[in-house]
């Protein structure tokens, strides 16, 4: 039976989603580059599903400071701005666990379906929510 | 069997960069036998459970689902459990139906897994990336549910933070039904295959005697025939109702010897068992509350000021899971907190599994009690005094030559399995 499974594999589409590219371009950084001057085009990643726990969404209008995220936080992302009463996250410790969502009185904090997040600054500004 | 001069010991680990934990074997070995091992655990103690006392008990509960990945809905079930007695906390019923259905998704994700794994260390790569391939399916439907791929965050204290809303029923019921579709084709690709079972007929066998005296757990326990399951034996949660009975491979109309092949009987035949749980509950959930504390400073605020010690039991996919708690009335922290995992029962059966084994068929014995460590990265060789170094590819090579020879004599030959 695996035989016929296997053999039939082999005119079936693969498994594996071929992301970001169709072949391992020779650099990711430069296939990257490329795509963002309109010269490659991206193989999609597989969608997330509706309720996806990806990066934590921030509303600082919203946010009272009552920084019960910060108690419940397992990572200790969150980090209190004293002065302005506010938090800022670092997206970089995340375990993507929405504890904070959960905690959050006045719906300040949310799940995104954001999840490429990988980078070599840890400080940057895309994994720095305030 | 007394030893000659011509036994040598082979130490392979503790540092192993594939392990999750690292773990040290010394193997004495007579030619290509094994005639005896020592095993040394102890080597990624974390302070899992120091680092708890510093944290409150929602962030311990996170942690505690970091002690394994693969088991990451088990530990937090088990803590849950424990937390929940010592505090007096009533779960919803239909909380308790959910967290049926997530734990047992964990085993067959987890029961694949190791399908997978043993396939690989067999020399079977084809039959490994065919379970993984499938294995994407539950994964898929976790990360639907929860959120996420792995580590789920779903169990809390009182109850569980996401329930399974109607329009996700029928992915649930499309994921029984494919993994039933398939139940047979992996039966055939594991069970019915000469040369896997040629590998795995009376290789590492755990006799009952053996596998009772060292107090085997879960897989390991019931695959030489032990009916020992939590679930079945101290139920908890809704596995009482759900009528959970152990699964040996007398289900599959064998005769249990303990062997690996034994082993991926049970757990396969677990996949289905898992299926059939996971269906009824999805049908005899009732509605309601998902948890008893809907609020998170609510349950801060509770939990400060329970006091009491409870334990919490659970059937992992490796087997018994114990998790023990005291609280102190105004100490948000856990003032004790020990975690017992199943791989730490099961690591003394190797002992009898390994004796007189062949030494390429040290990969499939050490992965057969599905611990947290089963690949070899590198073996450490003293042969007349020199050392040398075997890694984990040589390893690998000695073990897939093995399947060819023994796939070489098999054809035309009817057989029983185990002659080597
Ligand atoms: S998702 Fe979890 S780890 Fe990330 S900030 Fe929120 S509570 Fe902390
Ligand atoms: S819990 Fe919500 S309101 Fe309170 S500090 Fe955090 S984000 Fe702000």
């Amino acid at each position: 039976m695996i035989l016929k499974t296997l053999f039939s594999q082999l005119f079936t589409k693969p498994a594996t989603n071929r992301f970001p590219a169709k072949y391992m371009p020779k650099s990711v950084l430069g296939f990257l580059g490329k795509v963002k001057e309109g010269k490659a085009t991206l193989v999609p990643p597989v969608p997330v599903p509706p309720r996806f726990r990806g990066k934590i969404a921030y509303d600082r209008e919203k946010c009272i400071g009552c920084q019960l995220c910060i108690r419940v936080c397992p990572a200790k992302v969150i980090e209190f701005l004293p002065e302005v009463k506010k938090i800022r996250m670092h997206v970089a410790r995340c375990t993507f666990c929405a504890q904070c969502v959960d905690a959050c009185p006045v719906d300040a904090l949310a799940e995104s379906p954001d999840f490429l997040l990988s980078d070599t600054d840890r400080s940057s500004a895309a994994l720095t929510v305030e | 069997m007394a030893e000659t001069q011509n036994v040598y010991e082979i130490p392979i680990g503790p540092i192993h960069p594939a392990l999750k934990e690292p773990i040290r074997f010394t193997f004495r070995v007579e030619g290509e036998r094994i005639r005896g091992v020592d095993i040394r655990a102890g080597f990624a103690h974390r302070g899992i459970e120091f680092m708890a006392m510093k944290r409150n008990l929602i962030q311990t509960l996170y942690l505690s689902e970091r002690i394994c990945g693969i088991c990451s809905i088990s530990h937090p079930i088990t803590i849950t459990l424990a937390v929940e007695r010592a505090a007096g906390i009533e779960v919803p019923p239909r909380a308790q139906y959910l967290r049926v259905i997530y734990s047992e998704l964990e085993r067959i994700h987890s029961h694949l897994l190791w399908a997978g794994v043993a396939a690989h260390e067999l020399g079977f790569d084809t039959l490994l990336h065919l379970t993984w391939k499938v294995r994407e399916q539950v994964l898929d439907l976790l990360e639907e549910l929860s959120g996420n791929r792995i580590d789920y965050a779903l169990p809390i204290y009182g109850g569980v933070r996401r329930d399974v809303a109607p329009e996700q029923i029928p992915k649930v019921e499309a994921m029984v039904r494919y993994y039933r579709g398939l139940l047979d084709e992996l039966l055939d690709a594991f069970l019915r295959d000469p040369s896997v079972e040629a590998r795995t007929r009376n290789v590492g066998i755990l006799t009952p005697k053996e596998a009772d005296s060292l107090c085997a757990v879960g897989p390991t326990a019931r695959a030489s025939g032990l009916s020992k399951d939590v679930r079945q034996d101290r139920p908890y949660l809704v596995y009482g109702e759900l009528g959970v009975k152990a699964i040996t491979p007398r289900d599959y109309g064998l005769e249990p010897r303990g062997d690996v092949y034994d082993k991926a009987v049970v757990r396969l035949l677990e996949v289905a068992q898992s299926l059939d749980l996971i269906e009824t509950c999805l049908y005899e959930m009732p509605e309601g509350e998902i948890t008893s504390f809907p609020k998170i400073p609510a349950l801060l605020a509770f939990l400060k000021k329970a006091e009491g010690e409870g334990l919490g039991w659970h059937e992992a996919p490796r087997g018994e899971v114990i998790h023990y708690i005291r609280l102190e009335a105004g100490v948000e922290e856990p003032i004790v907190w020990k975690v017992k995992a199943p791989t730490y029962s099961n690591l003394m059966s190797w002992v009898p599994m390994f004796r007189d084994q062949e030494v390429a068929d040290i990969p499939i014995i050490a992965a057969s009690i599905d611990p947290c460590m089963c690949c070899m990265d590198r073996v450490h060789v003293v042969r007349d005094g020199s050392p040398g170094t075997v890694l984990k590819e040589e390893l690998l090579r000695l073990s897939r030559a093995k399947t060819d020879r023994v796939t070489r004599h098999l054809s035309p030959v009817p057989r029983h399995g185990g002659g080597l």
